[in-house]
Order: structure tokens, then C-alpha cells, then sequence
């Protein structure tokens, strides 16, 4: 985006800043310098101030312990962790689970989906959208609510939009309180699947010691079952209130707008295809029943998990690592004959090397994760859209994805969802956006759980069919090979995620996971790229009613919460300036940072 | 605060600061308590509990730490009253580990805030001055209490737990010990009961909360996963799963149930579903002090174990067959159930009874 002051003018600006920010995991921390003239963002930083070393102390362990370890790196989905740690355990090992470990791993997956959107949305991401904070920042639209009818009142009850947005006031809102219990109850199925939440138990290279009866498989149905009404309820709820928000306030569409660059790792396997053998992970990759997919302006550029694998390249940005030129390469080529980077997580080699923090020097616990491309010799600063978004445009737009319930397009993704307590049989379809923004990130989410439901009614049926006909076995022993690579590519609630190991002497040489807010919230790189936030919020327009004297800064803080940040990935990032601006003076609020 | 504990406080304040290093997993997890849960605490529907007001980064309604020094919309407001009084009768929950930040030259591990200059302000800077004005302060997950992954053997942070960083003996201004509820991540409703006791304690409506130790409530703790564990029955019978398809007793495939202080397997993870040994997970010893150097490999046998389990094997394998035997004999029914026309049940009828009957 562009700024509306023309280069060289100078300019008013003032320094706000929000750390750590709230309703979000991890540690973040939010610099902006605000031009309040021209109601508009002129710049901004984010920063986030913690190191914890996985990659560092996983070396030399036995690397059956990966997926114990490495689910702790993140304290909402830990267990995407774990599961990626599986499946790249599963080809280092050369193994295979029986299918019916992988419809029950799947159906954990989804419930996990089902969960953490409906927290982090209705719990955390709404209060940005709620009656209460609306009017502090935005009165006059908040009169408009109160006027406004919702257009599905007849499926979710609420009559204004305003209804709506007091629904999600916290803890007294009645949204917010349902969403909670939803958010409880899907946690249950979760722990019917995968042991416990949020670091699971039952989960083990080579498939699960989840104790397969009919009896776990049920009690997931019937809760499933009881989930669906919510389902049914927040889209065309969430619909009216986003709907609302581009009518009522002209320009919103702009809020958190950038390029379409989404990545997409791809999530749940099909066990009648995939085998873990890198050889074929072309072929298992496309019958993900999410499809990766790499996508530059509204194109596939590839939806290949070799392609996807090969082209990862981790800079090292302003941070407090050394770099590791001269350290060992452990991956030459890949099991195809692909050469494999220097940069390639297979190589890295992570020496922290803790300083003060400079902001024109070293100030971040950061490396920037890019994507090559070849086609144009560019490092692809891609995003996830906050998971969702990615997910279902990458799906949508291959067309692969054709279940009892699910249908993928081309242009947009079909979910159908059974009759519920409540409700009838219905179905919503996710139409590919023409933007990438705030709203469009947050709508996704809504509809992710809709897919995910939708994936799980599928999943229950496939392992019930294993089960009746006595399949019933769940794992399948291994033995640790001295010598080893494997990798996983999963989708992390908030987007891609991968795992990346060098087994040597029977233990762990090297392990690098990259998360998805590492690619989201990455610096500006050594070759001039900026990252996704910064592209996102630079430049932005203000649409606060706010004055500088009670400024809160909700158009700012709903960007970035739209792309779900997730700091406790391990890795730390700071946005580099996006743009030298010629400040006269800051008046700087007492206190604050100088 | 003596005082104030015989009095009981009216309102209590809850400081939690999850700039330990750790994942947030405790507080996504006290989401999932139902036990109670965390709005029947905030909303006042538990009785004689002081009113509470939480000041949790994941669950708040601020928008952030602002510039506007302790203005109504600042996040940190609240831990700055703390620190200077302002604030009243608050817990401080610490979340993840301390990590040293003696050894970093002027780097820093982790921070919560800023200073005046705008520097980071270390985690350990807080608690410096936050503890001791505490009333109560508890560490919450394995991170905060002992360690944890952080602290495992090859780290380069020198992490550790809270009671490792302020002393074993500190003692809070309410004159208590820290509190430690561990868990990797903490048990939903371990943690909210043990923050209920102490709100309750608060009022002076309970007494000094019960501690071992390891400083962990004793009624949580004070029995091992394998005594609360369904398929403790199959050890007693020396029938053990050689891998993870079987439903029997994992100690010999990982599991390190009976020496570990838990009460996941008696208690389920979330409203008595899931858990770990009980539905196929082997016991990691993720509330342990030793957690996790001393279980790894995880999927290993664990070494002190195999002289147990062989004893187990010899005897259980007499006892399983006198029980196969006796469970045959329960599984028929007694021979008086039958339609025939006769009554062999031992009852004598005074009743004429139908011709032939006799």
C-alpha cells in the first residue's frame, strides 16, 4: 500500500505503541508511528521479545521424542505440532500407520479446527467487534448498528446488527458465552482422539494408542452433532456483522488489504494414498483433504509439496543469531535428486547470540522463512491469511477436494452440513474474495469451521467402516534408522506449518519446525521483501473516530489479530521500517518509547 | 495482610503474567475448566468468593500495553499499581520458566513491557518487585513450577522454575509459600480449584492451603498416576501391552505411571474425557520436577520399572489364571433360572400349586 502524503513532505507523526498486545498467544509487541492529519498509519513495527531455544536443545535426542518435545512449542496447537512431528518421523522411519490411526488423528485435527477458531474468534478477535468496544471507537457506526437490520435474524435470532456486536461483549455477551462452552465441547472431542488438550497423549510415530471401540467414535458423533446448530448460527452471523462493516464504512475493504501471496501446507491425509515416501509426495500431497497450494495474485503457482519443500529458504534479518555459512551441511539433495539450499531448514543451523536490542542494528530473535520462486527469481514473502483464508482459496481453487460433503470448485469450496437439533440440512459455499484483507481473514475463519465439521462427519464414517469390519488396529511398530531425513507439512490452525529433520547416529543431527507466524509477521529480508504485517498495516487508513487524545488504535489491532498471531512458534520477529519517512517531531505520549 | 486475612478481603485482583517462557498452554487451558469455570469465578457465582478481576493477556478486554502510561486502556496499568500499592490485595500467577538472565551480556531472554527508554523489560524485573507485594503467588504449569521443556539438558537459556528463581522459602505478603500447580499443560480444573481454595482462603473462609514439598496442593497430588489409573488391574495381573494397540498396562512401552504424582487418569483431562495411560497415552511425567531429562526417551521402558514388572509378571500370571477361572464362574448364571415347569430356587410356595407342578 501506498501512503496518501506525498515522499519528502514532512509530516506530523506520533508514536503509539501496544506491547505486549493483547487476546492473542504469545509475546507481541505493536510500534506505530501514526500521521493523525491524514488519519493514517505511516508506519509499523512489531516486535515480539522471547527466546526458547527448540531447535538449539533438540539436538541429540532420540528422535521418538520429537513430537513430545515439539508440541510444547505452541500452547493452542501444540498438537499440529505433534502431529507434523509424526508425519515427518513416519518417512524418516519408513512407515505407514494403519488407516484407521490416520481417520483418528484427522478427526482430532478437526476438532481442533473447530475449537481454536471458535476461541480465538468469538473469544478473542470479536471483542475488537463488540458493542462495548465500538462504542469507544466508532459511535456513529455503532448508531448505524442499532438501525440496522441483520439480514439472517431468521437462522441466528439476533434483529440488529448492534444485537450482534453485544452478543460478544466479554463474559456477558451471549455469543461469547456459547462460544466458550462450543470451544469446551470440541475440546472434548479432541481428547476422545488424540488423549488430552492442548499436548496430546496418544499420539506416536506410527499411528495412536487411542483405545479404537466404537465407543470413543460415538461419543465424538453425538457432540459433533450438538456443535452443528453453533456452526449453522456464526456464519450467516459473522456474514452480517462483516457484511455491515464494508456498507457502513466506506474504504473498510482497505483495512489489512495486501498482495494475494498465500501459502498453504495442506492438512488431514488420505491413508489409501499417503505413505510418507518423499518420492511420491507429489501425488499424496494432491489428495490432502486440504490442498496445498502456493497462490500469487489469485494464481496457483503450485499446489506440489516437493515444489513447496524445495523452494523454503530461512534469511537471517537483523536478528540475534549468527549465521551459519560455515557451519555443516547435512542435506545436499533431497530423495528426488532436488539440490537443497544452504537456507533450507534441513541446513540451518540456529546459533542465538543474545545482544541488546538496536533497532537500527540487531533487534529481533527473528529469521525470515521465504519462498523461492524460480519463475522469477524472487524470495516470496507469502502469508497464510490466518489459515484459513489460505485453505480454503488453495482448495477452492484446485478442485481436488471432492467429498460426500465438500465439494471444491474452482472458484469457490461447497460444505454441506446434516440436520441438527436446531436446524435444518444446510449448505453454505465460500466464494474465492477479491481481496485479502482483515475482514476477509476473519471471515474465512468462520467458514474453516464449517469445513472442518463438515471433513469430520466424512472421517467419523471412514473409521467406523474400519472398525465394523474389525480393522481395528491403530498401530504399527518401527525400528530408528542411523541414518535419516523426513519431512512433515501440516496446517497449524493459523496456517502452514513444517517440520524438517536429520536423524544421524540414531539421533536427532538436526530440527528445525517452521510455524506460520514466522511467515506472517516476518522483517522486511536482505533482499528488500517486506514482510506480510508490514505490507498489511503500512500505510493504512484510520477509520477510528478517535481523536489522537483517546486513540486506541482498533482498525491497527483487528489487522493483526486477523492473521491469528501465534508468537510462542519460538521464533521472534520484528518488522523492519517498510519506508524512511521525514519526521519533523513526535510528540510522544508521556512514557511512551522514544 | 494478616489483618485482612482475618477480615477477608472483598475484592481480589489476579496478575498473571505469561511472559515466562512458555507456550500460553496454561491459560488456554484454563478455558477449558468447567470446575469451576473462569467466568463462574469472574461472574461471582461461587459463593463467598471475593469479587475478582482478572488481568490475563489471552482473556482481556484491553487492547495492549499502551503508551499512555496507566490510562484506563493500558493493559499494564494494573501491574504498575501493583507495584506501587495502588492496586489492593492481589495473586500474581506466574506462566513458563524463569530463564537466567545473569548469563545474556545486556541481552535479554524475555520481557513483559517496556521501560522509560523503551527497552525491553525483563520478566524477572517483575517479579522482583510483584512477588513479595503478592498476598499469594502461584506458578502455573510445569515451566513456571520447575522448568520444564525450557530447562531440559542442552538449553541455552539457563531456564528454570519460580521457586528455583525466588528462593523455596519466600513467603507473599499473605505469608504463603508459592503455590505450585504443574502439568505440561496444567489440568483445567487442578489449576481453577487451586485458585479457588486460595480466593476462598483470601476471605478467610478456608484455611492455609495444603502444600507437599514440592509446594503442590496435596488433595491434587498426593497420589500417582498409576493409583488412579484404569489399567492399573492389568499390571496387578502382569499382563502389560507390548505396543500401543493394546489396552493393557503400558509400563513396559513408556509408561511412568506409578512413580509419577498426577491425577490425570482418576480425573480425565476435561470433564472426566481423555487423559493419558487411561485412553493409550503414555505417562510422560509431565508434572514432575524431573520432567523431562528424566523420562527420555519417552517411549522407552522405564529403567527402575522392569524389576517390578518382572515380579508382577511371575505372580499376576497365577493370579490372572485363578481370576480367569472365578470370572468364568461369574460369567454363568445359577441353575435356578430356567422355564421348566418346577421351582428349584429354594423358596417353598404355601400356595396350591397347578397339577404336574409337583
Amino acid at each position: 500500500m501506498t501512503t496518501a502524503a506525498a515522499p519528502g513532505k514532512e509530516r506530523k507523526l506520533v508514536d503509539m505503541h501496544w506491547d505486549p498486545i493483547t487476546r492473542i498467544i504469545g509475546n507481541l509487541g505493536i510500534y506505530t508511528k501514526i500521521d493523525f492529519e491524514n488519519r493514517e498509519v505511516a508506519e509499523c513495527q512489531s516486535t515480539s521479545s522471547m527466546f526458547r531455544g527448540y531447535s538449539v536443545f533438540m539436538k541429540g535426542k532420540d528422535p521418538r521424542d520429537a513430537h513430545f518435545i515439539t508440541s510444547r512449542i505452541c500452547g493452542i496447537c501444540g498438537d499440529n505440532h505433534a502431529t507434523c512431528s509424526i508425519y515427518a518421523q513416519q518417512m524418516a522411519y519408513g512407515i505407514k500407520p494403519p488407516p484407521l490411526a490416520e481417520w483418528i488423528i484427522n478427526l482430532g485435527e478437526a476438532a481442533e479446527y473447530m475449537f481454536d477458531h471458535t476461541l480465538f474468534q468469538d473469544n478473542l478477535v470479536m471483542v475488537d467487534w463488540c458493542e462495548q468496544m465500538v462504542k469507544e471507537t466508532n459511535p456513529a457506526v455503532l448508531a448505524k448498528a442499532e438501525t440496522t437490520a441483520a439480514p439472517h435474524s431468521d437462522i441466528h435470532g439476533f434483529k440488529t446488527i448492534a444485537d450482534i456486536m453485544r452478543a460478544f461483549n466479554p463474559f456477558t455477551g451471549s455469543m461469547y458465552k456459547e462460544a466458550l462452552h462450543i470451544s469446551r465441547v470440541t475440546r472434548e472431542m479432541f481428547c476422545l482422539m488424540e488423549g488430552r488438550h492442548v499436548h496430546p497423549s496418544t499420539l506416536y510415530p506410527g499411528g495412536v494408542g487411542t483405545v479404537a471401540t466404537p465407543q470413543v467414535f460415538t461419543d465424538y458423533l453425538v457432540r459433533l452433532m450438538h456443535v452443528l446448530d453453533f456452526v449453522k448460527k456464526v456464519i450467516p452471523l459473522n456474514d452480517d456483522l462483516f457484511d455491515f462493516w464494508v456498507d457502513a464504512v466506506p474504504g473498510y475493504e482497505e483495512v489489512g488489504n495486501r498482495r494475494i501471496l498465500l501459502g498453504c501446507w495442506g492438512s488431514f491425509q488420505d491413508p489409501n494414498y499417503c505413505d510418507y515416501d518423499y518420492k511420491t509426495m507429489d501425488a499424496w500431497g494432491k489428495k490432502m483433504f486440504v490442498t496445498p497450494g502456493i497462490i500469487v495474485d489469485g494464481k496457483i503457482v503450485t499446489n506440489n509439496l516437493v515444489d513447496i519443500n524445495v523452494g523454503m529458504r530461512i534469511l537471517l534479518g537483523s536478528s540475534f543469531y549468527d549465521g551459519w555459512e560455515n557451519e555443516q551441511n547435512f542435506v545436499n539433495a533431497d530423495p528426488l535428486g532436488n539440490p537443497i539450499h544452504k537456507s533450507h531448514p534441513w541446513n540451518q543451523t540456529t546459533l542465538p547470540h543474545p545482544q541488546k536490542r538496536d533497532f537500527n542494528g540487531n533487534y529481533s530473535w527473528v529469521m525470515s522463512p521465504r519462498w523461492y520462486d524460480k519463475r522469477s527469481d524472487d524470495h516470496l514473502a507469502l502469508d497464510t491469511g490466518g489459515g484459513p483464508l489460505a485453505r480454503l482459496w488453495s482448495t477452492a481453487l484446485s478442485g481436488l477436494v471432492d467429498l460426500p460433503n465438500i465439494k471444491a470448485t474452482g472458484s469457490s469450496v461447497k460444505i454441506n452440513l446434516p440436520k441438527s437439533v436446531q436446524l435444518p440440512e444446510m449448505e453454505f459455499e465460500w466464494k474465492i474474495p477479491t481481496r485479502s484483507n482483515t475482514i476477509e481473514r476473519d471471515r474465512a475463519r468462520i467458514y474453516f469451521i464449517a469445513y472442518s465439521a463438515a471433513a469430520a462427519i466424512y472421517f467419523l464414517e471412514q473409521a467406523m467402516k474400519e472398525v465394523r469390519a474389525g480393522r481395528t488396529k491403530v498401530f504399527n511398530d518401527f525400528k530408528v534408522p542411523e541414518e535419516a531425513i523426513g519431512c512433515g507439512f501440516h496446517e497449524a490452525v493459523r496456517g502452514v506449518l513444517s517440520h524438517h529433520m536429520v536423524i544421524k547416529n540414531g539421533k536427532i543431527a538436526n530440527y528445525h519446525p517452521y510455524p506460520p507466524t514466522p511467515w506472517n509477521a516476518s522483517p522486511r529480508d536482505s533482499f528488500g521483501t517486506p514482510g506480510p504485517y508490514e505490507d498489511a498495516v503500512n500505510g493504512m487508513k484510520i477509520f477510528e473516530e478517535n481523536n489522537q487524545d483517546n486513540f486506541k488504535g482498533i482498525d491497527i489491532m483487528r489487522t493483526v489479530r486477523s492473521f491469528d498471531p501465534c508468537l510462542p512458534c519460538g521464533v521472534h520477529m520484528y518488522l523492519g521500517n517498510g519506508k524512511t519517512i521525514k519526521t519533523v517531531h513526535s510528540p510522544i505520549f508521556a512514557g511512551s518509547a522514544k | 495482610m494478616a489483618e485482612a486475612k482475618a477480615e477477608g478481603v472483598k475484592e481480589v485482583h489476579v496478575l498473571w503474567i505469561s511472559e515466562g517462557m512458555s507456550c500460553d498452554g496454561d491459560s488456554v487451558s484454563i478455558t477449558a475448566a468447567t470446575q469451576p469455570s473462569i467466568e463462574d469465578v469472574l461472574l461471582g457465582l461461587i459463593p463467598g468468593l471475593p469479587k475478582v478481576h482478572l488481568h490475563n493477556k489471552v482473556l482481556a478486554y484491553s487492547l495492549g500495553g499502551t503508551s499512555k502510561w496507566g490510562g484506563p486502556d493500558d493493559f499494564l496499568a494494573p501491574f504498575r499499581k501493583g507495584l506501587t500499592g495502588e492496586l489492593g490485595p492481589f495473586v500474581l500467577v506466574i506462566e513458563g520458566s524463569i530463564p537466567n538472565e545473569n548469563i545474556d551480556g545486556e541481552g535479554f531472554w524475555t520481557s513483559f513491557g517496556n521501560d522509560e527508554q523503551g527497552n525491553p523489560r525483563k520478566l524477572t524485573w517483575w517479579i522482583d518487585r510483584l512477588a513479595p507485594k503478592a498476598w499469594g503467588v502461584i506458578a502455573i504449569g510445569t515451566c513456571a513450577t520447575y522448568g520444564g521443556i525450557h530447562a531440559m539438558a542442552g538449553n541455552p537459556t539457563g531456564a528454570m522454575g519460580l521457586a528455583d528463581y525466588l528462593g523455596w522459602n519466600f513467603r507473599s505478603a499473605g505469608g504463603l509459600p508459592i503455590v505450585n500447580v504443574p502439568g505440561c499443560p496444567v489440568q483445567p480444573d487442578n489449576f481453577m480449584e487451586t485458585l479457588t481454595w486460595l480466593l476462598f482462603q483470601a476471605a478467610g473462609l478456608s484455611p492455609m492451603i495444603p502444600l507437599d514439598a514440592q509446594l503442590r496442593p496435596t488433595w491434587l497430588f498426593g497420589k500417582t498416576v498409576h493409583e488412579g489409573c484404569d489399567r492399573a488391574g492389568y499390571y496387578e495381573q502382569g499382563d502389560f501391552a507390548k505396543d500401543y494397540n493394546s489396552p493393557k498396562c503400558q509400563v513396559k512401552i513408556g509408561c511412568w505411571g506409578p512413580v509419577v504424582n498426577c491425577n490425570v487418569p482418576k480425573r480425565g483431562w476435561m470433564n472426566g474425557i481423555g487423559g493419558c495411560p487411561n485412553v493409550g497415552g503414555i505417562c510422560i511425567g509431565c508434572t514432575m520436577p524431573g520432567f523431562p531429562d528424566k523420562f527420555m526417551p519417552f517411549m522407552d521402558e522405564p529403567p527402575g520399572g522392569t524389576i517390578s514388572s518382572a515380579i508382577t509378571g511371575v505372580y499376576g500370571k497365577m493370579i490372572r489364571k485363578l481370576r480367569a477361572i472365578t470370572n468364568e464362574t461369574l460369567n454363568k448364571e445359577p441353575k435356578w433360572r430356567h422355564n421348566r415347569p418346577e421351582l428349584t430356587s429354594g423358596y417353598s410356595p404355601r400356595y396350591p400349586q397347578r397339577k404336574g407342578a409337583e
